[in-house]
């Protein structure tokens, strides 16, 4: 970012950043070839976050063309089989565009200073993992202009309506996940390399702060799962190219192991988009109650064990495909068993808050609306997962409040609470307060307004991804229309307070928060272009684990 | 209304004014035991949630009232507790297991497929259902009965829009009825919410599903799984008729069959034909092809003017017949009549300018489908 | 847990090795799942197929109702059908049946039919001892052929279960030129 440049005047013409050594005082190379080539965790961490807003803002786009034409029962604005490429792109760009990446953004910037590590321990496979990014994702646009149009089959491709009965584009598709999933990976395994092998001398494990401690489950996650991703679509690929029949009936293949592998993905997947949420706000909560966290150890065990259950609870999303008694009632049990640790960490940040001494800044406002909306959505959660009720929730649009609800004010919540805390870090300047609290309010406002009456529309049984609907339904669509158009254009307020906030305003001090704890916040604000060249001394009094 | 919705209404201040069906917010209990006892495990989770959430956020928002800086609360600086810990993790387990019992037992019972008396076959088409009686001989598909239209907003929209058939499933009361599901093309999934039945229909395979509906009556429900372009638009009907009735029903439809053989034989006119034809049209083509025959761009190919309809009889009549595989068009060969599929195809030829003037007999496609 | 401060490219080897063993492991979950399925029944596949290599007893004081279904896959053309559709058997005991299969097209085409088995928890108890399934069937222009299908229930079935429904599902697996409209030129004989 620019102030980079304002806060290093003494510039040293380095014409290749890619083979400086990380030991240097240097900033960063002039223009826009900085950014191609940079290996500067701080560099990469900007362009992961600038591209999953670029991201949100597109599936955001796609998410207004669905709701207004749910505005009103009747076909209005597009046909349904667009309607179908949208809701398709909406939750792939959404998922694998933006929250991903922003996730990934963050640690990029964060972990490497939470830790005491002057980069990432890989820095060019890191150029490599987000350069891969624009590509794949424009690959998987440019499929809106094909013949045959955009993959429709929603974000979970089912087998064969992605398979037998998929538009041309499919291919596309199938190569952009793969290059998603190679640049997760190679992200994945950077972040592991890094916590596991650049630690500053003294920062036991037990001390990394949460934020560090998510992501290296989550990270472990990616690698377990991100490869299946890649085999499900290579089998899809076999499949409609290559004459095999992982998925087809007629050659012995089965559609429903199609959901079985994707699924043995797709959870695990759902808590790689909230498990660094948690870390976030398990960061915020302390630092605005002025209270060290409640229960460090017994959030990482949390964290863990939710990581370890998520591998055995696919099934619950195939409720209805007709599993044996017996399997129904094992998914229904280890499901309903994700509640306990899950329950532990909603419990240890109210006792954080409990008795503290609070302040309202903007992300602690985005933090507590995080445990309050994220907890709804855990509870319709433990309703999906009994067996017989779900037969009732199934792809209605209950399921659709439960998940947006999960990954709105929860994973998307927490982002942007994690960048409002860390900006003055970045940047060496304070947001505008007030613009971030209008900006709070009118997304709590918006987020509720949209999601929550698709709750009872779905009780009502309204199935999800439909273009029109009966009229029963017609109101709460109405308002969560006007709901999703709120939160929408609220966004740009954000986007409006970010660039403001890059380019001036309030001096930040190092420490930013009165009661900021950790490494991150012993460098100055905006933290140099390179930092803990030397490792800092990690047994000064901090924050997590206590001793 | 209720005052809340009231409310709602006012605080958006915009509103159709449209034919609004009652509101609805929750579940319904059903015609069944087994949904009554669905609906009965929705509200206790439910009210379980909600105590969980009424305590949890209670003590938030105590917190966030009393012990905030401006107040001039001090932090107190506790950070473990084991048996504070300990607690809460065991009393969510000890709820978890109470709530697994009743779950437990209703799930079972739902999967007790015994002793159907009657047996119904679902097959799931692109977009439509099928439904055979097993070893009844009655057999017949139901399609989306609302106007094309209404759709597309030219005429208001009728009292259950989108939730109309031509021709629903008809059910006996108070007999337990065995659901057989399977597809011919993708995934889909046959929701009746009334019953709580939802399974998915799979190429290749076959479900079970069985309820037992207790209450006559009309019973309304949608495909739940995404499988292609028209999947809002295949919605289930289900007719709960009295047994005795339900017997007159199923002898009567036998009978129909025999009409059916009777009409063929009739000596039908192009004006008879192409006014039974504009009706099959509107249910069975107009979807795809538009009511105009306009077909749509790059997806659905033109009637009007087609030149296959123009030049090719009897290439169009094998297209109606045998469908295009690796295409959205179905072989309506099993799915129509002979009458409907003459009259459909005679009115194809001669609508929107395709003026050939010329019929297709019911007895000459009874030729061909069985030769 | 490797110690911080050592060379983080042994973390990075392993990591490598561990994404590409679960990249085999989702292939690895396709036959996985078919064990699986033969064990548990799951989706109703039937497996058990061939003579059977031991004698077995009939349970005559149980009778098994067999509902024998057949299914079109799209743009099958086929009249396909059971002879009989319901079939009262004894544990036990082999049963001789036939599916008829009917080819009205003026073209050579060529079928396969995959089985399934409802109640799912019942497939692994229906033996085929004779079974057109999975094999390719092909039938000449117009021309008609009975399948027959040997089946015995294995005389282990749980008590509880009474009905069997065997469904057969045709699949068009002509092999085809292609062209786009091969298949639409197909004609139905005059």
């Amino acid at each position: 970012m620019q102030t980079d440049l304002v806060q290093n005047p003494v510039q040293r013409p380095i014409h290749n950043p890619v083979h400086d050594p990380a030991g240097g005082h240097s900033g960063p190379a002039p223009g826009l070839m900085r950014w191609v080539l940079t290996t500067n965790h701080k560099d990469i961490g900007s362009l992961y976050l600038i591209f999953s807003l670029v991201m949100f803002l597109t599936g955001g786009c796609m998410a207004l063309v669905i709701r207004a034409e749910l505005f009103q029962p009747g076909l209005q604005l597009v046909r349904p089989e667009f309607f179908n490429q949208m809701t398709t792109m909406h939750g792939l760009i959404m998922v694998f565009g933006a929250v991903m990446p922003a996730f990934v953004g963050l640690a990029n910037w964060m972990i490497p200073m939470m830790v005491g590590a002057p980069d990432m321990a890989l820095p060019r496979m890191n150029n490599w993992s987000f350069w891969i990014l624009p590509f794949a994702f424009s690959m998987m646009l440019s499929t809106l202009f094909m013949q045959g149009g955009a993959p429709n089959f929603g974000w979970t491709f089912y087998a064969p309506l992605s398979t037998t009965y998929a538009p041309p584009s499919v291919t596309y598709f199938i190569f952009a996940v793969h290059m998603m999933g190679i640049s997760s990976i190679m992200g994945a395994i950077n972040i592991i390399a890094t916590i596991l092998n650049l630690r500053a001398p003294g920062m036991s494990m037990m001390k990394l702060p949460l934020f560090v401690w998510t992501w290296l489950i989550t990270a472990f996650l990616l690698i377990a799962v991100m490869p299946v991703l890649a085999g499900v679509v290579t089998m899809m690929l076999m499949d409609i190219h290559f004459g095999t029949s992982f998925f087809d009936a007629a050659g012995g293949g089965d559609p429903v192991l199609f959901q079985h592998v994707f699924w043995f993905f797709g959870h695990p997947e759902v808590y790689i988009m909230i498990l660094p949420a948690f870390g976030i706000v398990s960061q915020i909560i302390p630092t605005f109650a002025r209270k060290r966290l409640f229960g460090y150890v017994s959030m990482v065990y949390a964290t863990s064990s939710i990581a370890v259950l998520s591998f055995i609870v696919w099934a619950h999303h195939m409720f209805t495909v007709g599993l044996p008694l017996a399997g129904e009632l094992f998914f229904m049990f280890s499901t309903m068993l994700i509640a306990v640790p899950t329950g532990v960490k909603v419990f240890n940040w109210v006792a954080t808050m409990f008795r503290g001494s609070m302040t309202f800044e903007t992300p602690m406002l985005f933090s507590i609306a995080f445990v309050v909306l994220f907890t709804i959505g855990g509870l319709s959660g433990l309703m999906l997962a009994i067996a017989p009720a779900d037969f009732q929730y199934h792809d209605t649009y209950f399921v659709v409040a439960h998940f947006h609800y999960v990954l709105v004010p929860g994973a998307v919540f927490a982002i942007m609470a994690g960048a409002y805390y860390w900006l003055p870090k970045w940047t060496g300047h304070y947001y505008h307060e007030t613009l971030g609290k209008v900006h709070f309010w009118l997304s709590f406002v918006g987020v509720n307004l949209t999601f929550f009456p698709m709750h009872f529309i779905g009780l009502a049984g309204m199935p999800r991804r439909i273009p029109d609907y009966a009229l029963q339904f017609a109101d709460f669509n109405m308002v969560a229309s006007v709901g999703a158009f709120l939160f929408g254009f609220s966004q740009l307020l954000f986007v409006y307070n970010v660039i403001r906030c890059v380019r001036g305003g309030d001096r930040a001090d190092a420490r930013v928060w009165e009661a900021a704890e950790g490494l991150e916040w012993t460098l100055p604000s905006p933290a140099p272009y390179h930092s803990f060249s030397e490792s800092p001394d990690c047994d000064m009094p901090m924050q997590p684990g206590g001793r | 209304m209720r005052p809340t919705n009231i409310a709602a209404l006012l605080f958006l201040g915009c509103f159709s004014a449209g034919a609004v069906a009652e509101w609805r917010l929750n579940l319904k209990p059903g015609i069944s035991e087994i949904s009554r006892s669905v609906f009965d495990l929705h509200m206790l989770i439910f009210y379980i949630c909600v105590a969980i959430a009424v305590v949890v956020f209670g003590v938030m928002l105590w917190s966030i009232i009393y012990h905030r800086k401006s107040q001039g609360a001090k932090a107190h600086q506790f950070h473990e507790s084991t048996s504070i810990e300990i607690l809460w993790t065991l009393i969510p387990f000890l709820i978890l297991i109470a709530m697994a019992f009743p779950a437990s037992s209703t799930l079972i019972a739902m999967y007790d497929t015994r002793d159907g008396e009657l047996t119904v076959q679902i097959t799931g088409y692109q977009w439509k259902w099928r439904y055979q009686y097993v070893g009844e001989d009655v057999d017949y598909f139901s399609v989306l009965a609302t106007p094309a239209e209404q759709i597309s907003n030219q005429q208001p929209k009728g009292e259950n829009y989108l939730l109309e058939v031509d021709k629903p499933l008809v059910l006996p009361a108070n007999r337990k009825v065995r659901f057989l599901l399977t597809s011919n093309d993708v995934i889909h999934s046959w929701w009746l919410p009334a019953l709580a039945v939802k399974k998915d229909a799979i190429p290749g395979f076959i479900n079970e599903a069985w309820a037992e509906p207790q209450q006559p009556g009309i019973y309304r429900g949608q495909c739940a799984e995404l499988c292609g372009k028209d999947h809002g638009f295949m919605p289930i009907v289900v007719e709960v008729l009295a047994e005795a009735e339900f017997d007159q029903w199923l002898a009567g439809a036998k009978a129909a069959k025999a009409d059916a053989a009777d009409a063929i034989q009739q000596a039908w006119t192009l004006e008879a034909l192409l006014a039974k034809g504009e009706a099959v049209y509107r249910v069975q083509c107009a979807g795809c092809h538009q009511l105009g025959g306009t077909g749509i761009s790059g997806a659905f190919p033109a009637l009007k003017d087609s030149p296959l309809i123009l030049n090719d009889r009897e290439g169009h009549i094998q297209i109606v017949l045998k469908g295009k595989p690796g295409t959205a068009m179905q072989a309506f060969g099993i799915q129509l009549t002979p009458v409907d599929l003459a009259a459909v195809i005679t009115y194809e030829r001669n609508a929107w300018g395709n003026d050939s003037g010329e019929l297709v007999s019911p007895q000459e496609i009874q030729a061909l489908l069985q030769p | 847990m490797i110690n911080s401060g050592s060379n983080p490219m042994v973390t990075v080897r392993r990591l490598i090795v561990l994404a590409l063993l679960m990249f085999g492991f989702g292939f690895a979950l396709a036959p996985l799942y078919d064990v699986f399925c033969r064990v548990t029944g799951l989706n109703g596949k039937v497996t058990r197929n061939g003579a059977l290599t031991e004698a077995v007893a009939v349970d005559s004081t149980r009778q098994i109702r067999v509902q024998l279904i057949a299914v079109n896959n799209e743009g099958m053309p086929w009249t396909f059908g059971p002879e009989a559709g319901d079939l009262l058997v004894h544990p036990g005991e082999q049963r001789l049946t036939h599916y008829l299969a009917r080819n009205p097209t003026s073209e050579l085409m060529v079928a396969r039919a995959v089985p399934s088995v409802a109640p799912s928890e019942a497939a692994q108890y229906v033996h085929k001892i004779n079974c057109f399934c999975f094999e390719s069937q092909s039938l000449a222009a117009l021309a008609s052929q009975q399948m027959p299908l040997v089946l015995m229930i294995d005389p282990q079935l749980p008590q509880h279960i009474r009905t069997i429904t065997l469904s057969y599902t045709l699949f068009d697996i002509t092999p085809e030129p292609r062209q786009p409209d091969a298949a639409a030129a197909r004609r139905i004989a005059l």
